[in-house]
């Protein structure tokens, strides 16, 4: 059976194919402003990439917060639901899965079957997403992809007191007068984003194996100040992490999932 | 999948009497002067009966429900909270009290005409905010006679008598004070029949809300607060004694038939604290999943008066005159008064947030419950006190619990698409899908 899950985030699409539950195809797709011919896109792209057509494909899930939009679903299910579904099958075990995405940090717990049993997600705030190390980024002058990197190269723990994105990126401009060095407002930058995460994760609790998912987990700044936040001796990360709720939503169109549309 | 169950749904048949009933209270709260009664104004929670004993053209404001009549209503809550903060008042304070400040400030009443100021205030300090709010209220009309008796005297398991007869005394010094500042004689007959009309009113809504224990569940939270609040605006009147004893026979009814409140209940939910107003369509969108709130220890446990039950239950307290109290003097009505009142189950939590968790865990328990949802609701510092204890209690308890974040009366902080996003995510949680 060849299934498909598709994933519209709020700054990018993922489509990915499945045959009999292995990855066949996928696709990724900035977000426009038209989000139902963005998806059309990363579908056709995926099934592209896995060299087969659409009637090829039994069943497609949406998930993510633009899912109700998304052109030829057969059902839709939640980002919680879909990422530990994902993280499930590529780290069998799991019982904490933490997604940072564009505009939403969730921090969920899962039992030894990988069914959720509670989640918490950021209220209101881009402080715990990956909006804010854009933000950051564009304050520090330093390309995104660089800022992990640059990032590793601090030792020193600044704490950065902004509770908001907005007024954080105030806070660097502070630090950028006050001559801190580069690396080191990075890594406060890191350690922030990191703390509100940490916070969710402690709301509903969190034990090994954890695993990090959505696209903020490709910054290895970030993965670094998560795991010593949480204390714990690795992060467990996909080799594409932002690929793992759209793998959730094609294993639940594989199941037979039926969660409708509002 | 199971099959999904189906129920037999019918309207209530005093839903319209139960809207007709508040419209009458509110107009006669504003019409009354005209017909030369008296009015005063003060908290749910201010020992009501107890004015009522000036004359039978006595009518009150409470106002609790009138920020959230306010709250209901968001543009002119808009209006309310701006000129509010154009006053100097910070946001974060009780909502409820900033949309009753709004409609004094802007002249307005919330059911037409000018805001009619009360002859007097009668208040009492059930949390930091009523404690000030209408001392604020009377600064803002001019100087208003204020009464406020003081009942944080502990815990219903800690009440004895010097605690009962501390606020007795001051009940009865309030009398005195009322009838100095009124010019009017005190009738302690209307006092007695008051206080008697609350005790039938409050352990008649515990009766109602025991009904819910039922599957199908007779009534929704949502059609519940439209009920309710009758015993947050004059449950020490005939009218609403009457009322909720003909509601009452009614929800009987629909148990003995196996009516519910909606069609395919499969999940029952509770939820806390009071709801975001301006957003009660997110209890509708329950139904969708066949999930409904069946109350909360909020709707029960504000009004209701509950005991334990020899079965080991929890039902409606028997009143004093069921329990063949002597009422036959001034005192000793307003000591079965304080006492009863004393042991409101949402009082308790003000002293510690354990007591309400042992509340809510009985609730889930007794009324078979699956769920819960939280509104950690910034507009109330007072029933939101300990509420992430709550949680943690439940969710130790077993019980899945979703925490959203609101406020009951200002609508600018909260998040209708974000909520309904972690709704679909707790409803996945339970294993319910939409229906249809």
């Amino acid at each position: 059976m060849i299934t498909a899950g598709i994933d519209m985030g709020a700054r990018t699409i993922k489509a990915l194919v499945l045959r009999d539950g292995e990855p066949l195809g996928k696709s990724l797709v900035l977000a426009g402003f038209d989000t139902e011919a963005s998806a059309k896109e990363a579908l056709q792209a995926a099934l592209a990439d896995a060299c087969v057509e659409r009637s090829d494909v039994s069943r497609i899930v949406a998930t993510g917060a633009g899912r109700d939009d998304a052109p030829d679903k057969d059902a839709t299910l939640t980002d919680v639901g879909c990422a530990v579904r994902g993280a499930a099958r590529l780290f069998p075990g799991v019982r904490t899965v933490i997604d940072v995405g564009a505009e939403e940090g969730r921090a969920i717990r899962c039992d030894e079957a990988g069914k959720v049993v509670d989640f918490a997600i950021n209220e209101k705030c881009a402080a715990g997403s990956g909006a804010f190390t854009e933000a950051m980024a564009r304050a520090l002058e330093v390309p995104i992809e660089d800022l992990g990197a640059l990032s590793l190269q601090s030792t020193k723990t600044i704490p950065m007191n902004a509770q908001c994105a907005v007024f954080a990126e105030s806070e660097v401009v502070s630090m950028i007068h006050g001559n801190v060095a580069k690396p080191d407002m990075a890594r406060a930058v890191h350690d922030a984003i990191a703390s509100r995460i940490v916070s969710m994760a402690r709301k509903v609790g969190y034990s090994a194996p954890v695993v990090l998912v959505g696209g903020v987990a490709r910054n290895v700044g970030f993965v670094d100040s998560l795991r010593r936040g949480l204390e714990v001796e690795a992060l467990s990360i996909p080799e594409e992490p932002e690929f793992c709720s759209a793998l959730g939503a094609a294993l639940a169109a594989a199941e037979g999932a039926t969660g409708g549309a509002r | 999948m199971s099959a999904i169950p189906t129920y037999a749904t019918e309207r209530l048949a005093c839903w319209d009497k139960a809207k007709e009933l508040r419209q009458r209270y509110y107009q006669r709260y504003r019409d009354i002067k005209d017909k030369g009664g008296i009015r005063w104004a003060g908290g749910a929670w201010s020992l009501g009966a107890v004015p009522a004993g000036l004359g039978r053209d006595v009518a009150c404001l409470t106002s609790e429900p009138y920020g959230a009549s306010i709250a209901f209503d968001r543009a002119f809550s808009m209006k309310c909270m701006e000129a509010v903060e154009r006053h100097g008042f910070a946001r974060d304070l009780c909502s409820y009290m900033r949309n009753y400040w709004g409609s004094v400030l802007l002249d307005r009443y919330a059911f037409g005409g000018k805001f009619p100021k009360p002859d007097f205030l009668w208040q009492d300090h059930i949390c930091c905010s009523h404690s000030k709010w209408y001392q604020v209220v009377s600064d803002l009309e001019g100087g208003i006679p204020y009464y406020c008796t003081d009942v944080a005297v502990g815990p219903a398991h800690e009440i004895d008598d010097n605690k009962i007869e501390y606020v007795v005394g001051q009940l009865l010094d309030g009398i005195e004070w009322m009838e100095k500042v009124t010019g009017r004689t005190y009738d302690d007959g209307l006092l007695a029949e008051a206080c008697i009309n609350e005790f039938q009113s409050t352990s008649t809504w515990a009766e109602i809300c025991n009904l819910n224990k039922a599957r199908p569940a007779p009534l929704d939270e949502k059609s519940m607060y439209s009920l309710y609040v009758h015993g947050t605006l004059e449950k020490h009147s005939r009218e609403v004694a009457d009322f909720y004893a003909e509601l009452r026979d009614e929800v009987a009814d629909r148990v003995a038939r196996g009516v519910g409140a909606i069609e395919h209940e499969r999940c029952r939910l509770i939820s806390d604290t009071q709801p975001p107003w301006g957003f009660l369509k997110v209890f509708r969108y329950l139904e969708d999943f066949g999930a409904l709130s069946i109350g909360s220890l909020y709707t029960f446990g504000l009004i209701g008066l509950w005991e334990d039950k020899p079965d080991g239950s929890w039902g409606p307290r028997t009143t004093p005159m069921a329990a063949g109290v002597d009422l036959g003097s001034r005192e000793k009505v307003l000591r079965a008064y304080v006492e009863w009142n004393l042991h409101k189950p949402e009082w308790q939590h003000f002293y510690s947030p354990h007591l309400k968790s042992e509340m809510m865990l009985r609730i889930c328990k007794e009324w078979n419950v699956d769920g819960v949802m939280l509104h950690y609701n910034r507009g109330c510092e007072g029933l939101s006190l300990g509420i992430a204890e709550n949680r943690l209690a439940l969710i130790e308890a077993g019980y899945p619990v979703l925490p959203f974040e609101g406020n009951m009366g200002d609508e600018r902080e909260f998040d209708e698409a974000r909520t309904m996003a972690r709704m679909d995510s707790f409803m996945e949680t339970l294993n319910l899908q939409r229906i249809g």
